[in-house]
């Protein structure tokens, strides 16, 4: 999943303060799923923004909202919002409560709409539920080792990335940038001894060929 | 590295402009070592390039130097870059390290690189002096001659991972270890046991400290974990109480020289390589104590 978080509410009040029309657009994707940008956060910032515009603006706003199922997919993208945003005018603004790719994807469908991102995109990761905490776990890195590092991404989870840890500074099995946080390269020790693969582990990797990695990156199937 | 006990010391260049102090430091230690490491950027603090301090050690003291090179501030073409300047310059001597991370440094904020890691940094200089050529096979004009080292930490746990790490590297061509600092004798002997099999000459670190804080530091802080035996941490703090902090250097000074004596006499160990950093006008005192 891509783990984002809802900006401040001043910061969205500040973005949108010279508008006269705001569409809220949530997403059920990513978003939904971790509570960020669903129908209910959709809600709650429409009653922010509609109280906070009478109290500190001193004026009525209009705003229309609605949550599209995913706001990464072109195709409901466009057919969902063409009518709200005819709606929206000259004089409106979107907030978008997706990650970058949902408030590009809006961008890029309809250029002519300001689209201000109400979220922050922070990784692709995992929430562990005990320690209502989120985990970056992918780095989209384009060269996938997962089945050699006994399913530990050392690319992510490294705090340098190494192909060949861990460093130096690996400590009892932590990591020396934030000793609470466990090495990848230990993990993946302990991992691939308990597999019996530690011949994985002696495996030298050369080093990487970033041209697989270099933004902006298109694909265009096969 | 054949039969004679070996003696290394490391220098760092500093956040200076100025390398007569760097020459002073090797002229210090000419007659005691036979290599002086210069350290590159050593706690992700900005220094001066490592590279001139290694090339005026050789040039203006006379005495071989070890540059270092770690991963963490340079892509590969830099470090490419920088080991043609090197050869270019007569430096021989090479140690690699992964490095540690930018936030431990004095511009926490910066970009960390780590394009390479140290195993391949050691497959890019094998590439370099054994085929002429870089990382990507174009060749290069003239000879590049180096001996690649490597680090190491006898003090690892757990140490197999430590040992798997190192025969990874073996694997791919070293010529020598140089450890991180070692106060527990057993902890230096177990390691030398576990490296034997590869054959390849180790110098154990040895770091004296100058205070009781330097200690905890050791204990508590200092990346990758460092054992102080606590017959050794007290003898310090004894010796702080009756002397003060003089009196903990002199200690440790002595403990030094101790753990050298022991190693050179009751293990394969090639050497040892002192580090003191800041207070290097104490080695040569570890070097004759430890001969005596």
């Amino acid at each position: 999943m891509i783990v984002l978080k809802q900006k401040p509410l001043e910061w969205i009040l500040d973005a949108t303060k010279n508008y006269s029309k705001i569409l809220i657009v949530g997403c059920n994707g990513c978003s939904g799923i971790y509570q960020v940008g669903g129908e209910k956060q959709v809600e709650s910032l429409k009653m922010f923004l509609e109280m906070a515009f009478k109290l500190k603006l001193k004026r009525n706003i209009k705003i229309e909202s609605c949550t599209l199922l995913r706001q990464c997919d072109g195709d409901l993208v466009a057919s969902s919002l063409r009518p709200l945003i005819k709606n929206l005018g000259k004089h409106g603004a979107l907030v978008s409560l997706a990650c970058g790719v949902g408030v590009q994807t809006i961008s890029n469908i309809f250029p002519e709409i300001t689209v201000i991102p109400g979220c922050d995109t922070l990784f692709m990761g995992m929430r562990t539920k005990e320690l209502g905490e989120f985990h970056e776990l992918c780095k989209a890195c384009g060269d996938c080792m997962l089945f050699e590092t006994g399913g530990v991404c050392p690319i992510t989870r490294c705090s340098k990335g190494l192909l060949n840890g861990p460093c130096g500074g690996m400590r009892e099995g932590k990591c020396e940038v934030d000793p609470t946080r466990d090495c990848a390269w230990a993990l993946i020790y302990e991992r691939l001894k308990a597999q019996g693969r530690l011949d994985l582990f002696l495996k030298f990797r050369p080093p990487r060929d970033y041209r697989v990695a270099a933004s902006p990156r298109v694909w265009r199937g096969e | 590295m054949s039969g004679k006990f070996v003696y290394t010391a490391e220098i760092e260049a500093g956040k200076t402009t100025n390398l007569e102090e760097i020459v002073e430091k090797g002229k210090m230690l000419k007659n005691y070592v036979t290599a002086i490491n210069v350290t590159d950027n050593p706690g992700a603090c900005a220094h001066m390039n490592p590279l001139i301090p290694s090339y005026v050690i050789q040039r203006d003291v006379g005495v071989e130097s070890v540059y270092q090179i770690t991963c963490r501030d340079r892509n590969r073409l830099a470090i490419i870059s920088d080991l043609l300047a090197a050869a270019a310059l007569g430096i021989r001597n090479v140690l690699v390290i992964t490095g540690d991370h930018v936030t431990f440094g004095d511009n926490p904020g910066a970009k960390p690189v780590f394009d390479l890691d140290s195993a391949t940094l050691v497959y890019l200089i094998r590439k370099m002096v054994d085929e002429g050529v870089d990382l990507a096979g174009n060749k290069i004009e003239g000879e590049v001659k180096f001996h690649v080292g490597i680090a190491a930490n006898p003090n690892a746990v757990p140490l197999e991972l430590e040992i798997l790490k190192i025969a990874r590297k073996v694997k791919l061509g070293i010529d020598f270890i140089q450890t991180q600092c070692v106060f527990d004798i057993d902890l230096a002997k177990e390691f030398l046991r576990e490296v034997r099999r590869f054959n390849i000459p180790v110098l154990i670190g040895i770091c004296p400290v100058r205070s009781i804080g330097m200690m905890k530091w050791y204990i508590k802080e200092c990346p990758g974990g460092i054992k102080i035996p606590l017959d050794i941490q007290e003898r310090l703090k004894i010796a702080k109480e009756r002397k003060g902090k003089k009196g903990v250097l002199e200690e440790s000074i002595e403990v030094s020289a101790e753990l050298i004596k022991e190693l050179r006499k009751t293990t394969s160990a090639s050497g040892v390589h002192i580090m003191a950093i800041g207070f290097e006008h104490v080695i040569p005192k570890i070097i004759e104590r430890s001969r005596s």
